[in-house]
């Protein structure tokens, strides 16, 4: 019988197997960023031991950092995290994006950006949106922080195997349907857990045709199913995107990866654990009106009735997201108000999302009332769309236009949403209180989400007048 | 990392499916760098009104629940970020077993990681154990030796775990410690795939 990508990358990182116990693999690319790692260090110190392989060791700083006059950090306690990551790199030798860094931004979004990200590695980091990094088929997971220190002493972690799913979108996405109309169609048809225990296979035309940032993205947000991971084989587009990147090899080395990357596909007879077939033509523009990912629907859909519930628990916990959210059961989406909207986050951040949402905006205002705010994910991009005049259009269109960060996707910095308010956000997380305090995150495309700051309310994409899409 | 092998103690139920880690500790405590003293954000958002007030209504604030060790929960408990900070809270609050239906992948880990037992039961067991925690101080022992939950009115459930973390937790082993003595194989392979390593620097 054939095997998955999944189980020859496996195969190839096995440091050791016994009866008894997970494999011990090893790990190529170990991503670290402020938040979750200053206890990994200090359990280093504490047993005095080192970090193994500090070369293979990446850092930057992201999930606090200020998004305008960056250098000035007034929350001492955020400044002493960062300023903890600076000193802890300094320490042991591991290179670091630091704010001042043309390199610097969201941990998922530099990875690639940069071409530490290649095809057949193993890839961990202390955050769960690693699962972002497979869109270059490679096996890249979330952990945990007493999981980074054991990779930082080691470069191996302890690991069962996981089930592997296939998950097959056919056909094609209709204008105006993107990436992130895909994921979130998936989670709310399959809910937030059916992905537990596995790592899925991503594949199908929709996938093959996609741009590797719609792989990232749809990569990215497969953890929010439940996933532990999810990959798509490495194809010429991955290639192409590679070539040329910072810390990908140059000349014949290059075309020497090329070759083995090109072995990394299932094979034909190769049988996965559990198979999804989805039908791209069907999915349109997708909005979430509830307090998790699954509560999603399309854009010309409403919110659920509580009589449509099929048990007690779902009722309750509709009723809890209703409450929450301050939504009538059975309301149009296309009647949601926003007052807030955040282009940004590791799901839609890069070149290729902020071109798609400036596309919407061009020439338009934002609506009265409303405050928009777009963060590129990292400084590079940030260059990028102001040198092909993207920034302009935004700023233009009254946009705030920021430096680099997770900015409102967890606002832990000072971008927040206020109470009661509802934003309209790229990000991957609609959970109570995730943008503030008693926010109300809608999850849509970076599409969607210009269309929503221009009429103050959700909208179809499609429908706008002379947007094309 | 530290053992566990039996725990009797008091049992409170949080009926909610999906809770997440950004609700068991919201982020604006996960700045400090220590491991310790996240107890009292726990759940913050739920236990305090948005004046700050205690919330008397959430479960765990109500008196007949105040020293409880063992959480009951339900379904896909600690979904969402792979913060180990929702662990560390869970267990400075003084939480050393939760039961659940089901986990996200990550947080189950987290919490093996830091001596939680993390305990997989039937849907049908949670529900009961839900019912009896909600309705009366309601006290479990688990024994983890043994692989099983009971109460002192009958109710008996075995659960799995893994032989590996069987076998950390009950002797509280050091997982890296363990791992460092297989470094002759790290490096043999790291000799092994030299030329694939040097690719990827
Ligand atoms: S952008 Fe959001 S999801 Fe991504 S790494 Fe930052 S906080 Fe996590």
């Amino acid at each position: 019988m054939g095997k998955t990508i999944i189980e020859k990358i496996w195969e190839n990182h096995v440091v050791h197997q016994e009866e008894g116990k997970p494999d011990l693999l090893y790990i190529d690319l170990h991503l670290i960023h402020e938040v979750t790692s200053p206890q990994a260090f200090s359990g280093l110190r504490v047993k005095s031991r080192n970090v193994r392989r500090p070369d293979l060791t990446f850092a930057t700083m992201d999930h606090n950092v200020p998004t305008v006059n960056r250098q000035q950090i007034d929350d001492p306690v955020a400044k002493n995290q960062m300023d903890t990551l600076r000193s802890n790199c300094q320490e042991f030798g591991i290179q670091l994006a630091d704010l001042d860094s043309p390199d610097q931004g969201i941990v998922h979004v530099i990875g690639p950006e940069l071409g530490l990200t290649k095809p057949g590695m193993t890839i961990v980091c202390g955050d769960s949106h690693t699962s972002t990094h497979g869109a270059f088929g490679s096996l890249a997971f979330g952990i945990g922080t007493s999981e980074v220190e054991h990779v930082l002493a080691t470069q191996t972690l302890w690991q069962g195997k996981p089930k592997t799913l296939k998950i097959e979108v056919s056909g094609s996405l209709g204008p105006g349907v993107g990436a992130k109309d895909v994921i979130l169609s998936i989670i709310s048809e399959h809910g937030v857990k059916f992905g537990t225990g596995y790592v899925i296979e991503f594949c199908g035309e929709v996938i093959k045709s996609m741009s590797m940032e719609e792989r990232m993205t749809i990569c990215n947000m497969s953890i929010e199913g439940g996933a532990k991971a999810s990959i798509v084989a490495p194809d010429d587009k991955t290639f192409a995107y590679l070539n040329g990147r910072k810390y990908v090899p140059e000349g014949d080395a290059f075309l020497d990866s090329i070759l083995d990357w090109k072995q990394l596909s299932s094979d034909e007879d190769a049988v996965h654990d559990m198979v999804i077939e989805i039908d791209g033509n069907k999915i349109a523009p997708m909005v979430s009106w509830g307090t998790n990912p699954s509560m999603t629907a399309p854009v010309s859909g409403r919110v659920p009735y509580l009589h449509e519930c099929s048990t007690e628990t779902e009722k309750k916990s509709l009723q809890r997201a209703l409450d929450y959210m301050g939504l009538q059961e059975g309301q149009p989406i296309t009647d949601i108000k926003v007052t807030k909207v955040f282009i940004g986050s590791c799901t839609n951040s890069r070149l290729e999302d902020l071109r798609a949402a400036s596309e919407v905006v061009k020439g338009n205002k934002v609506a009265p009332g409303v405050q928009a705010i777009v963060v590129p994910g990292s400084q590079n991009v940030k260059k990028a769309a102001e040198a092909e005049g993207l920034a302009q259009i935004f700023i233009e269109a009254g946009f705030e236009w920021r430096e680099s960060g997770c900015s409102m996707c967890l606002s832990m910095n000072a971008d927040v949403v206020g109470p009661k308010e509802h934003c309209a956000s790229t990000s991957n997380r609609n959970f109570e209180g995730r943008q503030g305090a008693g926010a109300r995150t809608h999850l849509v495309s970076p599409a969607m989400a210009a269309a929503a700051a221009l009429q103050g309310c959700f909208v179809d994409v499609r429908s706008l007048a002379g947007v094309e899409v | 990392m530290s053992s566990f092998k039996e725990l009797t103690g008091k049992a409170v139920a949080l009926d909610r499916t999906n809770v997440d880690t950004d609700q068991i500790i919201p982020k604006q405590f996960l700045k400090r760098i220590e491991k310790t003293g996240f107890g009292q954000y726990l759940f913050y958002d739920w236990r305090y009104k948005p004046d700050g007030e205690l919330n008397e209504d959430f479960e765990l604030n109500q008196v007949q629940n105040q020293g409880a060790s063992i959480l009951i929960a339900n379904e896909n408990f600690g979904c969402g970020s792979s913060r180990e900070h929702a662990p560390w809270a869970l267990q400075d609050y003084g939480f050393n077993v939760i039961i659940a239906p089901s986990f996200a992948d990550i947080f189950y880990q987290n919490c093996l990681k830091n001596g939680i037992l993390p305990i997989v039961l039937s849907e049908a067991e949670v529900t009961y154990l839900l019912k009896e925690a909600a309705t009366q101080p309601y006290k479990l022992t688990v024994s983890l030796e043994q692989k099983c939950v009971c109460d002192k009115d009958g109710f008996h459930a075995s659960f799995e775990i893994s032989p590996y973390w069987y076998n950390m937790l009950l002797n509280g082993w050091d997982e890296i410690e363990l791992t460092l003595q297989l470094e002759g194989r790290i490096t043999e392979y790291e000799e092994k795939f030299k030329k694939r390593d040097q690719a990827s620097a």
